[in-house]
């Protein structure tokens, strides 16, 4: 099926539309479909399109079970597909398959590369400085491939070797 | 502070001062953050939300950076307070709906805000008058390493800071430019400038956040993307931007002011007209036309009305700040008169 806004790109989004108390179904392809967001934040609020997003998966991505919940707060994912929010940060464990693909497709990456919070446990301390360090070094090689200085990406790359065959023996 | 004190301050973004403050109002960083273990607003029960509450105003009243600021229960504020807030820019329209366990943290100087029980636990805000987003930064991020010590936020390795929506995701940071576009919306090349924008992941709002139209050329521009970039890249990349649409909207007005000098000068100054002797003004009508004289001011058409007072009359013409300033209710044709009054006052005091 072709894009009903450029027809061109194949449709991968399929939304449905009320306008004027008509549904209106849209298929659109991803980059139509990003421009329609910005669009339909201002007129609808972000859940519908979310859910949208959270329906309309890849091919190649896992079976969505709707009855998995969040042992902390009881939300299910159909909830969340319902509402668009999930309902705690233990959330994120829970559906942490279905949410990594999704995260992916609203920001072009599902790992994160700032700060972390400041430590206060001891054992949180250990851990978390070994992540923040490992975050900090692969956002520093990821700008120094950007600017093409790639003897420095490469020093890069072997501190985070370094660094990451020492997570997993300890 | 008592939140009528407000009212003879100048917030801090409408001091228009600080880089480019031509074309640039102010520069907002906004982090979202939740208390780890404790749902999400939306899906708390209200047990859990005085809870969170108790712990972030504890939090708050420990930090020195904040000494100097107060926090504002909404359920115990009036319709009008609470309009207020939102036209000052201290909180959201949304906030200001179903208030049970919300509140909001004010700083003397409005340069800090903090939202509690919004969408997520803490909305920290932090506002700077012209293009300065880095300097929001570092400011708010200090605060947020305070708060971290006392609070337990919700945070993974891999995902990040944990928020209600996953739109924000990773370092629950937005960062936000208010621009003041008027050259290019008068020679039509704003839609290219937008469209352009939207391509590039980031959005355009108007002057009062989420859902609100662009009106009197402002554009609010902020990032989209949350996760898989760091803090700083996330400003570089919006700074980036920002500096483009700043040279375009230049290069406008300077085709404006050569080709076109003598039908810019008498919109402006029929516009500054209008406002000194209007009897009767919309709010909608009276942000279209400061618009016109802030340009004036900024290109030198205008020498004996100063940047701040337009930008102060952006504001304190607005509904709430005008029921404050008259301290009782009045209706939309009160309203209306009241602000050509005040409109009157200001402008024809400036160049008595
Ligand atoms: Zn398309
Ligand atoms: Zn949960």
């Amino acid at each position: 099926m072709l894009c009903d806004i450029c027809k061109k790109n194949q449709a991968t989004v399929h939304l449905t539309e009320i306008i004027d108390d008509q549904m209106t179904e849209l298929h659109l392809c991803e980059e139509c479909a990003r421009h329609k967001s910005a669009a339909m934040e201002q007129q609808f609020g972000l859940s519908d399109l979310l859910a949208g997003m959270a329906d309309f998966g890849k091919p190649e991505q896992e079976e969505e079970n709707s009855a998995a919940k969040c042992p902390n707060c009881n939300l299910t994912y159909a909830d969340f597909k319902k509402i668009g929010r999930l309902g705690c940060g233990d959330c994120y464990n829970a559906f942490r398959k279905y949410l990594a693909p999704l995260l992916k497709r609203i920001h072009g990456s599902s790992q994160h590369v700032g700060k972390s919070p400041l430590a206060k446990g001891k054992d949180s301390v250990k851990s978390n400085r070994k992540g923040t360090e490992l975050v900090n070094l692969k956002a520093e090689m990821q700008r120094a491939i950007q600017k093409e200085n790639f003897e420095e990406a490469a020093r890069l790359r072997d501190q985070i070797r370094a660094i990451e065959s020492k997570k997993d023996k300890g | 502070m008592k939140i009528n004190d407000l009212l003879n301050h100048t917030s801090e973004w409408l001091k228009g001062t600080g880089p480019n403050s031509d074309i640039v109002i102010s520069s907002r960083i906004r982090l979202a953050r939740n208390l780890n273990k404790y749902p999400f607003p939306h899906w708390a029960s209200k047990e859990q939300l005085e809870e969170v509450l108790a712990k972030v105003s504890d939090a708050v009243s420990r930090i020195n950076m904040l000494k100097n600021s107060t926090i504002f229960k909404l359920a115990e504020l009036d319709t009008v307070d609470k309009q207020f807030l939102v036209e000052r820019h201290l909180m959201s329209i949304e906030h200001s709906q179903k208030t049970e366990y919300k509140a909001v943290l004010v700083d003397d100087e409005e340069v800090i805000a903090i939202m509690v029980n919004e969408e997520d636990h803490l909305r920290i805000q932090l506002m700077q008058s012209g293009f300065n987003l880095f300097e929001a930064k570092n400011i708010i991020n200090r605060l947020d390493d305070s708060l971290s010590g006392l609070l337990d936020y919700a945070y993974l390795d891999d995902f990040g800071y944990l928020t209600a929506c996953p739109t924000n995701t990773g370092t629950g940071m937005r960062g936000s430019v208010m621009l003041h576009l008027p050259a290019l919306v008068m020679s039509r090349q704003i839609e290219r400038v937008l469209a352009a924008i939207a391509k590039l992941s980031f959005t355009t709002r108007g002057l009062y956040g989420e859902g609100t139209q662009a009106s009197g050329n402002f554009f609010q521009i902020s990032n989209q993307v949350s996760l898989g970039h760091g803090e700083d890249e996330i400003i570089e990349n919006i700074n980036g931007l920002i500096r483009q649409i700043i040279e375009q909207e230049t290069q406008a007005r300077q085709i404006l002011l050569s080709k076109n000098r003598e039908v810019l000068e008498d919109r402006v100054n029929r516009s500054l007209g209008i406002l000194k002797s209007a009897r009767i003004i919309t709010s909608q009508e009276t942000i279209e036309l400061l618009s016109m004289v802030r340009l004036g001011c900024d290109l030198g058409m205008i020498r004996d009305i100063d940047r701040r007072t337009v930008n102060e009359l952006f504001i304190i013409t607005q509904p709430a700040h005008l029921q404050k300033l008259e301290n009782k209710k009045l209706s939309s044709d009160e309203r209306d008169l009241k602000r050509a009054q005040l409109i009157r006052k200001k402008l024809n005091l400036m160049n008595a």
